[in-house]
């Protein structure tokens, strides 16, 4: 635990992907099974405890710890798992640290009448690090700003394994995972996976450059709709169904009604959307699903998921993957007009003889739903990653604003010397009439570092107020802010959330009085 | 004035506490006529003063810090030497908690009060370690007063900076570390953990650890890293006053892993606050439960409590049975947090 413990505060304070990749390697390398397998477990959420602690803490704390101190403390710490692990009576020399698989077997196997006197054991045994993350990973909330991806990653960077080859395995596996540390580290073959549904690393595309538009072929290319969801790969094997999202993450539990609606056998790919009466919702519907661990009924009827379909990987045992993209498309036609699933649609294909045709059809793109053009190779092959040549992505024209500088903040890491996190305004008229600045975005992207040093410059040289990280400078300088779209927010004083802001170009010529009002964003909002 | 009346005889005015029979303040925080110094850092050492009494150490860390500001006169007095100021004696003892830091010892009439300044009672290659000496009042500091702190080894610290500076070999490693105590005894820890290579110092801490070296304070090989080469300084552990970490000053630096010593750093929200990426725990000041062993072991009947956070350490002490009350000292602010 205590090596673990040790992890998961140096990821706590580390901002910079890299530097984590390097941190959870360094951790792979060094640490034995079965503990790093239960680690990989912790931070893939394929270990979720989520115990019910707080009474139980709450009764040890007042046996040990002065109720009075406790509770200056507490206020003084503002966490209360941070607490007991900072004031914890120390036993010094005697108690034995725990090895992490040591509470996870004990975790998973005791009565709940004797976690109590485990979890004081292991707290006697543990320094405060080792004892907060012990309480992080109890009550299932590491927070550590590692995601399954991440972690996965730093295996493929660690062992010089694919991640591609990592994630077409991943769902087959189960902690401590010894089989896939034994073929990462080259003591194994790869693990066999068993009969359940499992990731297939999904084919993506790049973004399309205008000097490959123009090589563009109309007779070697499909054109088709990108739509504006989440992209999804519906797998259904051996009875079991499962929805996982682009980078392999099980979000089942999120969208129960499109994964009850899958048939069986069969693996597909799709944008996974929100539809109401054949209209696609706004992404911000979707939204409201996400991250969802349940759903209530209510949300199920009020925001009904559907898969618009793309793609066929696998009917029944079947891997179509090596077919040309055509082909497998006359499958998927072919098996859902004979499946009829519920909740499902294809996406359909676009006509086009020339070029010209095509930025017509780019440029039409703006009804709701719609991000933009995708181009295929109508003989690809499904190949994971984002091979070279084959799909392309034409994403709509972006939308933009030209804002107020209001408010910078420090950044972290790298940056934690510049003010590089800037929040921006848009005008609108006061209650006494008079123009007022209103926050509509933040963005701390978009920008060359020569830009930062010249931006952190500017907030320096215009602070009006500073609120610890945070300063308010004059409302001097104008941002050109390009976005993908806005959206209506109670969580915002301005009534609106942009998705995906960033800094376009900065506008050291035009005056701040020059820049666009609210009304003129509320415009940009698509119904 | 009656001895048994501590309040009596050792008064808190406008500038801090005062000795009557003695006649002279201790740490005044502004000029008086008659000062007993008890350390160097700025909020207990203030300029201006007609007269101070301090240790060698101290009164040369005065003069390196306010140089003609210092004083008018000065007395320096050796740990144990007891001295005769009014109607009082008064003596230094080590506290532990920089070079030349003392706790004044002050009798009148058969009582005996310890003014301890800052101090703490774990291990600092850099300093004179604290001495007990028993008395019927303790005035203590607070600094980290509740029980969350407790400061660990510092050469578990260290360890941890180390480990970090294999893990990330092509980035230097900058330290926040206040200049007088601090930085000196992180070098000296580095240099207890085996670390032999050259320690890149900002400008302004070049000073105090040249002072330290005068008394005998070994340190090892120290570079200025103004001026120095970013290439120089891959892998390297470079040592600067926390305003300089995060401001434009680490730039020069190549891709730092921003570190801070202090005993703030136990808590998240201050690591977080300061966008630290590796808090290291070190304190100069008596963490927890090293207050509440030290007014043990005192044996003091009465604790005042001052120079930081009263609540707890008072209602701690009145659990124990003693007379316990904060000592407002007005305008003190700590600089060594
Ligand atoms: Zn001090
Ligand atoms: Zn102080």
């Amino acid at each position: 635990m205590k090596a673990f413990a040790e992890l998961l505060d140096r990821l706590a304070y580390t901002p910079s992907r890299n530097d984590k990749l390097r941190l959870l390697g360094g951790y792979f390398a060094s640490t034995p099974d079965p503990d790093r397998g239960f680690a990989l477990a912790a931070l893939t959420e394929g270990l979720f405890f989520r115990l019910p602690l707080r009474r139980t803490l709450s009764e040890m704390v007042e046996a040990r710890i002065d109720p009075v101190l406790f509770g200056l403390s507490r206020d003084y710490v503002g966490d209360t798992a941070e607490t007991i692990a900072l004031l914890w009576p120390e036993r010094g020399a005697g108690a034995e640290a725990p090895a992490l698989s040591e509470i996870v077997q004990a975790v998973q196997t005791a009565a709940p009448a004797v976690l109590p006197s485990l979890l004081a054991g292991w707290l006697d045994g543990l320094d405060p690090t080792g004892r907060f993350g012990l309480l992080k990973l109890l009550t299932g909330a590491l927070r550590v700003g590692v995601s399954a991806r991440l972690a996965k990653t730093a295996l493929a960077e660690w062992s010089g394994v694919p991640l591609a080859n990592i994630e077409e395995i991943w769902h087959g596996l189960a902690p401590p995972y010894g089989a896939l540390f034994a073929w990462l580290s080259g003591e194994g073959g790869r693990p066999e996976v068993g009969a359940g549904p499992v990731f297939r690393p999904l084919m993506l595309s790049h973004q399309i450059e205008d000097w490959e538009l123009a090589l563009i072929e109309p007779s070697a290319f499909a054109a088709e709709w990108k739509w504006d969801g989440i992209r999804v790969q519906a797998s259904s094997r051996g009875g079991e169904k499962r929805l996982f999202s682009r980078t392999g993450d099980d979000i089942s539990a999120s969208f129960p009604d499109a994964v009850e609606a899958l048939p069986e056998d069969v693996v597909l790919d799709g944008e996974l959307l929100v539809m109401r009466d054949g209209e696609v919702a706004p992404f911000n519907d979707l939204q409201q699903r996400l991250n969802r661990k349940s759903v209530t009924a209510a949300m199920l009827k009020s925001h009904p998921a559907h898969i618009r379909l793309y793609d066929m990987l696998f009917e029944s045992e079947e891997d179509l993957r090596p077919l040309p993209f055509i082909e497998r498309r006359a499958r998927l036609e072919a098996w859902h007009e004979a499946a009829t699933p519920p909740r499902t649609d294809i996406s359909g294909l676009l006509d086009f003889s020339s070029v010209a045709e095509l930025e017509h059809l780019w440029a039409g793109a703006r009804a709701t739903g719609i991000e933009g053009l995708m181009l295929k190779r109508r003989d690809s092959p499904y190949i994971a990653g984002r091979p070279k040549g084959h799909w392309y992505k034409w994403k709509r024209a972006p939308l933009t604003l030209d804002a107020v500088l209001m408010y910078a903040q420090r950044g972290s890491g790298k940056r934690s010397s510049y003010y590089s996190d800037y929040t921006f305004g848009a005008w609108r008229e006061a209650a006494n009439g008079e123009r007022e600045l209103v926050p509509v975005g933040k963005s701390y992207f978009g920008f060359t570092d020569a830009e930062l040093k010249e931006l952190d410059a500017f907030v320096r040289n215009h602070t009006v107020d500073s609120f610890g990280p945070v300063r308010q400078v004059e409302p001097k300088l104008v941002f050109e802010v390009a976005f993908d779209s806005v959206h209506r927010s109670t969580r915002h004083k301005s009534g609106v959330a942009m998705r995906f802001p960033r800094i376009h170009r900065i506008r050291w010529d035009k005056p701040a009085e020059e820049a666009d009002t609210l009304a003129t964003v509320l415009a940009m909002i698509v119904a | 004035m009656h001895p048994d009346r501590f309040d009596s005889w050792l008064t808190v005015d406008g500038k801090g506490l005062y000795c009557r029979p003695g006649g002279f303040h201790v740490d005044p925080s502004s000029a008086v006529d008659r000062a007993v110094i008890t350390h160097g850092h700025s909020d207990h050492a203030r300029p201006g003063h007609t007269h101070v009494l301090a240790t060698r150490e101290t009164l040369a860390v005065m003069q390196t810090r306010l140089g003609t500001q210092a004083w008018r006169g000065s007395q320096a007095v050796a740990y144990g030497e007891a001295l005769q100021i009014g109607e009082v004696t008064v003596r230094l003892v080590p506290a532990g908690h920089v070079l030349g830091s003392a706790q004044v010892v002050i009798e009148w009439k058969g009582r005996r009060v310890v003014v301890s300044g800052d101090y703490k009672r774990s291990a600092d290659p850099t300093c004179a370690p604290y001495e007990l000496v028993p008395c019927q009042l303790f005035i203590t500091e607070a600094t980290f007063a509740l029980p969350v702190f407790q400061h660990g080894d510092a050469g578990a610290e260290v360890a941890k900076l180390l480990k970090s500076r294999e893990q990330f070999p092509e980035r230097a490693h900058v330290v926040g570390v206040y200049g007088l105590g601090k930085c000196q005894r992180v070098i000296a820890t580095l240099r207890q953990a085996g670390y032999s290579r050259p320690i890149w110092l900002h400008g302004a801490l070049i000073e105090c650890c040249a002072l330290y070296e005068s008394f005998g304070v070994a340190l090892g090989p120290l570079k200025p890293a103004t001026g120095a080469k970013r290439e120089e300084l891959k892998g390297e552990i470079v040592l600067a006053p926390p305003s300089a970490v995060d401001d434009r000053w680490s730039r020069r630096l190549p891709d730092p892993v921003t570190a801070f010593a202090s005993g703030w750093m136990r808590v998240r929200a201050r690591a977080r606050q300061r966008g630290v990426e590796l808090p290291l725990v070190i304190s100069d000041h008596a963490d927890w439960r090293e207050l509440v062993m030290t007014i043990e072991q005192t044996g003091a009947e009465e604790v005042w409590v001052t120079h930081g956070r009263e609540d707890a350490l008072i209602y701690h002490i009145h659990s124990t049975g003693r007379r316990g009350r904060a000592l407002a000292l007005i305008g003190l602010e700590d600089e060594d947090r």
